[in-house]
C-alpha cells in the first residue's frame, strides 16, 4: 500500500485530464493524474487528428464553433511541434446543397471563424486529387494535430509545475467523508500495488467513462453518452489540406492529412460500452464511399488500419438519445453538488480535442469557485513543452532528421522513419511499457507494412535493455500484433492483402511465432 | 519551397503506385549503388518511403547519389516505379539546387557543335591533365571521367560527302535517330547502322533532328527536357506518317518509349505516336529475323566476346536482342556481363563527387570485361561504352559493328 495526499485528484489521462492536471498545477496546486491506461489511449489517441478552425461548426454549433477558432489560434502557438498548419478547404461536392455554402459563410462571419471562398480551380490546383466536380469551395484555418504528442506535452508542463502522473493506476473506489470526496483508490496495475491518494477535490475527466467514475462516487449517473466514432487511415496524403464537405455535419465528411496518412472520418452511433467499439463492415464501405465522393478513386487507394473510438457526449435533451451526431459538441461542467448532494467532485464531458486547453480552464474556475479562491488560468500563455516557441510540425520533418544522421543511425521502423535512437530513448523513459505504448510516442509500426518489419527488430533492441527477459520479449511482440490486427481485419482488401500475407509469412515461416515459448500469462499491459 | 517539376500527372501515378510497395527490400538488393556506398540511402528508403514525407519541399538531398539506372524499378515485383519516384523528388530538389555543370553536361548538341571544328585540340585538351585538373575544380567534371572523343566529321557532314548507294532500296523507307551522340561523337555506329538498314533494302532517312533531352531529364531539368523532346517528336515525325524510326542511340530511345512519359509526365500524342514506332537498332534486326526476313549469310567470327545490356536498354523490357542477333553470326562467342551497371548512368560518373561510387560500380564490368576479351567488348549505349572502355583499356563498340563486319560490309 501507497499513499500520497494532494491538493487534486484528476482522473483521466486523455487530452481533457492532462490539460486539467497542467492547469491545476500551474495554479499552484498539488496534483496526481490517474489513467488506468497510457495517457492519450482512450478518445484522444482514437480520432482523426483534425485541429479544428470551427468550420464545422459555424451553422450548426456556433458556440463551439468561436471556442474552436480561438482555441486553435492559442495551440498553434503554444504547442506548436503538436500541430501542423495544413489549412483545410470546405467544397460543395457534386449533389450537395450549393446554398449551403452561403450558410456557411454567413455563420463564419458571425462566429469569428476565418473562411473566404476561392475559385474552385484553385481548390483544384493546390489538390489535384480533389473530385473535379466541386461546385464551390471555402478556405478556412483547419490544422492536424498529433494527440499523443498533444497530451504528452500537456502532461510534461504539468509534471513540470510539480503534479505526478500516474499512468496505468486503475481507480477502484473513491472514499467520501460525509458529503465530501476524500480519497481515491487505486491499484497499479504493473506492479500489483494498492495506492491511496488523500485529497481536497476530485476532478471527472474520464470522458466516456466520466458515468463509472461518477457512479463510484455515490453520484447518479452523468448524462455522457458514448459515441462511437470509426476511422479509416489511407497510406498516404492524398490531400496536403483537411477536405470537409461543405454541408450540415454528416457522417464520412471529412479527410484530414495526418503525419504521412490520410484519414477518412467519421461515423457516429450511440454504444452502451465504451470498452467495446465494433469495426462493423457497413461503416467501413459508407467511409470508402465517403471518400470517393471528395477523392475520385479512393477506393483504389490503400487503406492501413482501421480504429474506433468514443466521445463523451453530454445528453442534450432536445435530441433524441439516439442521435449522437447531433448532440452539442459542447462542454459541459457538472456540479455534483446541485445534483447529488456530493462536494468536492466536478465532472465535465462533451467538448472536442481542440478546445481541450478550454475545458481545463472552465473545470478548474469552477473549482476555484467552490474553494473560494482566485487564481488566473496562465495556460494560454506559457509554451509546451518550454519557454522557447517552437516550429509547427511539417510532414518533411523526419525525413530531414534522417538526411542528417543516417549514416550513423539505424532506422528501426523503415515506414515511420523511426530511428534507433528514437526508440532507446523512449524505452529509457518508459522501461515497463508495452509496443503500442513506444508506438503512440514514435509512430512504430504505424506505416504501411503495420509492424510486418519493425516488430522483430523494436523486440530485440528491448531486449537488449536491463529490464525485459526472453519471457516478456516474447509477450511484447505478441500483444503487439494482436493489437495491430484489431485495425486491420475490418480492412483486409487491395494492397494491404498483399502486406498482411507478406507479413503473415514472415511472422509464421521464419519465426513461427505460434510456437514460441509459452508463458504463464499473456503479457496485456 | 516549390512544387514546379512536379505538377503533373505523371507523378500523381508514380506516387499511387508506392501504394504497391510491400517493403520486401528486393529493390534494395538489385541497387548497383547501395551496394557500393552508404552515402546513398537506398532505392526503398529514397522512393516510396521518403516519398510519404514529401509535401513539395526537398529535404532529403542525399537522394542525388541515385544514378537513376532503373534496376530498382526492373526488379520490383509489385510495380512501383522507384526511379520514376527518385526523379521526380530529384527534379524538385533541383529547382532549387541546380550546379552550373549539370546545366552544362547537359547541353549534349552544344558540346558536339563547338568540339566537331576544334576536335584535334578539344581531345588533345581532354587528355591533358592540367586542363582536366581546372576543369575538375571549376566546373566538378572528374579529372579521369570518361569524355567522348571529338570527331572530324559529323554525320550529317558524312551524309552530305558520302557517295549515295547504287542499289535500289527493295523494303521502303525508315527513318534513322542518331541523337546527340550519334551525331557528333559516335558518328562511326550512326554510319554502320545506316549502312546494314541500307545492305538490307531500305531507303534510309535522316532527318534534321535535336537532342532528345534525356541528360536534361536525369538531371531534373524537366522544363527543358520536355521541350526538347517535343520538338525531336516534331523533326522526326516530319519525316514521314507512320515509317518505322529506328535509333542504334539506346538510352535516347528509351526516353522516347517510356521515360518522358513515366518521369516527366509528358502525355502529348505525338510523343506516344514516335514512341510507339521507334525500335532500338537490334530490336529491329531481331524483329526481322523473328519474321524470317533477316538474312543470315554472315561471314564467320572467330571470337569470344563480352557484351553488356545498359541499364537503361534492360528498362526498355525488350529482353536482350543484340544476344540473340549475334548468335546467329557463327564462330561468335557472346559472353553476357551480368552485371548491374557500368556506373555512369549517363552523366551521373562524370561527376567529382560521384566519380568514386561509379568506379565502384562498374569495378566487377571492367574485371569480366578485361578478363574475357582484353582487345573488345560490346554495349549498346554510348556513355556505357565510354566508361567501360576508359575504365577496363578495353575498345567498347555497338554491336551493330558486329553485325556490320559479318556482312562484309568492314
Amino acid at each position: 500500500m501507497r499513499k500520497l495526499a494532494v491538493d487534486v485528484v484528476v482522473i483521466g489521462g486523455g487530452s481533457t485530464g492532462a490539460g486539467v492536471v497542467r492547469d491545476v498545477a500551474m495554479r499552484g496546486y498539488s496534483a496526481v493524474l490517474v489513467d488506468r491506461a497510457d495517457l492519450g489511449q482512450g478518445t484522444t489517441g482514437r480520432f482523426h487528428g483534425l485541429m479544428h478552425s470551427g468550420g464545422r461548426y459555424v451553422v450548426s454549433d456556433p458556440l463551439s464553433a468561436t471556442e474552436c477558432a480561438q482555441e486553435n489560434a492559442i495551440l498553434s502557438r503554444i504547442q506548436s511541434s503538436a500541430i501542423e498548419m495544413t489549412g483545410g478547404y470546405f467544397v460543395t461536392c457534386p449533389g450537395d446543397d450549393p446554398a449551403f455554402a452561403d450558410k456557411f459563410l454567413t455563420g463564419a462571419a458571425a462566429t469569428g471563424v476565418p473562411a473566404r471562398e476561392i475559385p474552385v480551380a484553385e481548390a483544384l490546383r493546390n489538390e489535384p486529387r480533389l473530385n473535379p466536380g466541386i461546385l464551390r469551395a471555402i478556405e478556412v484555418g483547419d490544422g492536424s494535430v498529433d494527440g499523443w504528442q498533444l497530451v504528452w506535452g500537456a502532461a510534461n508542463s504539468a509534471k513540470v509545475h510539480g503534479a505526478q502522473v500516474l499512468t496505468y493506476h486503475s481507480v477502484t473506489r473513491i472514499d467520501r467523508e460525509g458529503n465530501r470526496v476524500s480519497a481515491v483508490h487505486c491499484t497499479d496495475l504493473k506492479s500489483g500495488t494498492d495506492v491511496v491518494i488523500e485529497c481536497n477535490f476530485v476532478l471527472n475527466c474520464a470522458g466516456p467513462w466520466a458515468g463509472q467514475i461518477a457512479h463510484m462516487a455515490g453520484a447518479d449517473p452523468v448524462d455522457v453518452i458514448p459515441g462511437r466514432g470509426i476511422m479509416i487511415a489511407m497510406n498516404h496524403r492524398l490531400v496536403n489540406r483537411v477536405v470537409n464537405r461543405c454541408i450540415y455535419p454528416a457522417d464520412g465528411d471529412i479527410l484530414v492529412p495526418v503525419h504521412t496518412v490520410s484519414i477518412i472520418g467519421t461515423t457516429d452511433v450511440k454504444v452502451d460500452d465504451p470498452d467495446n467499439l465494433a469495426i462493423e463492415r457497413d461503416e467501413v464501405q459508407q467511409m470508402l464511399d465517403a471518400g470517393e465522393v471528395l477523392i475520385p478513386g479512393f477506393r483504389n487507394a490503400r487503406a492501413l488500419h482501421a480504429w474506433a473510438g468514443a466521445r463523451p457526449l453530454i445528453k442534450d435533451k432536445r435530441v433524441s438519445a439516439a442521435d449522437t451526431r447531433h448532440m452539442s459538441r459542447g462542454m459541459a461542467v457538472i456540479d455534483h453538488t446541485e445534483r447529488d448532494g456530493l462536494d468536492g467532485m466536478l465532472t465535465i464531458g462533451g467538448g472536442k480535442l481542440t478546445t481541450y486547453r478550454l475545458m481545463a480552464e472552465h473545470i478548474v474556475d469552477a473549482m476555484c469557485d467552490k474553494l473560494g479562491e482566485k487564481r488566473e488560468c496562465r495556460t494560454a500563455q506559457e509554451n509546451i513543452p518550454g519557454p522557447e516557441p517552437t516550429k509547427n510540425y511539417v510532414v518533411t520533418h523526419r525525413l530531414e532528421e534522417r538526411e542528417h544522421d543516417r549514416l550513423d543511425e539505424q532506422i528501426i521502423c523503415e515506414c515511420e522513419l523511426m530511428s534507433r535512437r528514437m526508440f532507446t530513448e523512449a524505452l529509457a523513459v518508459q522501461p515497463k511499457g508495452t509496443l503500442d505504448d513506444l508506438r503512440r510516442q514514435l509512430r512504430l509500426g504505424m506505416g504501411p507494412c503495420q509492424g510486418g518489419f519493425c516488430t522483430t527488430r523494436a523486440t530485440g533492441i528491448a531486449l537488449e535493455s536491463d529490464h525485459i527477459d526472453i519471457e516478456r520479449a516474447n509477450g511484447l511482440l505478441r500483444l503487439f500484433l494482436k493489437n495491430r490486427w484489431i485495425g486491420l481485419w475490418p480492412i483486409l482488401y487491395g494492397d494491404q492483402v498483399r502486406q498482411t500475407a507478406l507479413d503473415n509469412w514472415i511472422f509464421q515461416g521464419t519465426l513461427d511465432i505460434e510456437h514460441l515459448p509459452q508463458q504463464m500469462s499473456e503479457v496485456a499491459l | 519551397m516549390t512544387t514546379e517539376g512536379v505538377e503533373f500527372a505523371g507523378h500523381e501515378l508514380a506516387r499511387a503506385s508506392l501504394d504497391a510497395c510491400v517493403k520486401c527490400t528486393i529493390c534494395e538488393t538489385a541497387c548497383p549503388v547501395s551496394a557500393v556506398t552508404p552515402l546513398f540511402s537506398g532505392p526503398k528508403f529514397v522512393g516510396p518511403q521518403a516519398e510519404r514525407f514529401r509535401n513539395g519541399e526537398s529535404v532529403d538531398h542525399s537522394l542525388d547519389y541515385c544514378s537513376s539506372c532503373g534496376a530498382c524499378t526492373l526488379a520490383c515485383p509489385q510495380g512501383v516505379q522507384i526511379a520514376e519516384l527518385n526523379s521526380q523528388a530529384r527534379a524538385v530538389m533541383k529547382a532549387d539546387h541546380m550546379p552550373l555543370r549539370d546545366q552544362l553536361i547537359t547541353r549534349t548538341t552544344l558540346m558536339g557543335m563547338m568540339m566537331t571544328p576544334v576536335a584535334p585540340i578539344a581531345n588533345a585538351a581532354l587528355r591533358n591533365l592540367p586542363i582536366r585538373t581546372i576543369v575538375e575544380k571549376v566546373i566538378g567534371i572528374h579529372r579521369d571521367a570518361p569524355m567522348p572523343p571529338a570527331q572530324t566529321q559529323t554525320l550529317q557532314g558524312w551524309l552530305k560527302k558520302r557517295k549515295v548507294p547504287m542499289k535500289a532500296p527493295t523494303r521502303g523507307p525508315v527513318v534513322f535517330f542518331h541523337g546527340c551522340a550519334g551525331g557528333y561523337f559516335e558518328v562511326e555506329t550512326s554510319r554502320k547502322s545506316i549502312e546494314v538498314l541500307e545492305y538490307l533494302g531500305y531507303e534510309v532517312i535522316v532527318p534534321k533532328q535535336g537532342c532528345c533531352g534525356l541528360a536534361q531529364q536525369s538531371n531534373g531539368l524537366f522544363d527543358q527536357a520536355s521541350a526538347a523532346v517535343l520538338k525531336l517528336c516534331d523533326e522526326l515525325r516530319g519525316a514521314g506518317k507512320d515509317l518505322t524510326i529506328i535509333s542504334s542511340s539506346g538510352s535516347c530511345t528509351g526516353m522516347l518509349k517510356h521515360e518522358a512519359h513515366e518521369i516527366m509526365g509528358v502525355s502529348d500524342d505525338k510523343l506516344k505516336d514516335v514512341g510507339t514506332r521507334i525500335r532500338d537498332m537490334m530490336e529491329f534486326l531481331l524483329d526481322l529475323h523473328d519474321a524470317g526476313e533477316l538474312p543470315t549469310d554472315f561471314a564467320r567470327i572467330d571470337m569470344t566476346v563480352p557484351y553488356h545490356a545498359p541499364c537503361q536498354l534492360k528498362s526498355q523490357g525488350m529482353g536482350q536482342p543484340a544476344v540473340e542477333v549475334l548468335k546467329l553470326i557463327p564462330g561468335l562467342t557472346v559472353v553476357e556481363s551480368g552485371a548491374a551497371c557500368c556506373g555512369i548512368a549517363g552523366t551521373y560518373g562524370l561527376k567529382k563527387e560521384k566519380y568514386e561510387v561509379a568506379q565502384a560500380v562498374g569495378k566487377p564490368l571492367f574485371d569480366m570485361v578485361k578478363r574475357t576479351n582484353p582487345d573488345l567488348a560490346l554495349c549498346d549505349t554510348e556513355t556505357c561504352r565510354w566508361q567501360i572502355e576508359q575504365s577496363s583499356g578495353v575498345k567498347t563498340e555497338h554491336p551493330i559493328w558486329m553485325v556490320h563486319r559479318a556482312y562484309g560490309l568492314s
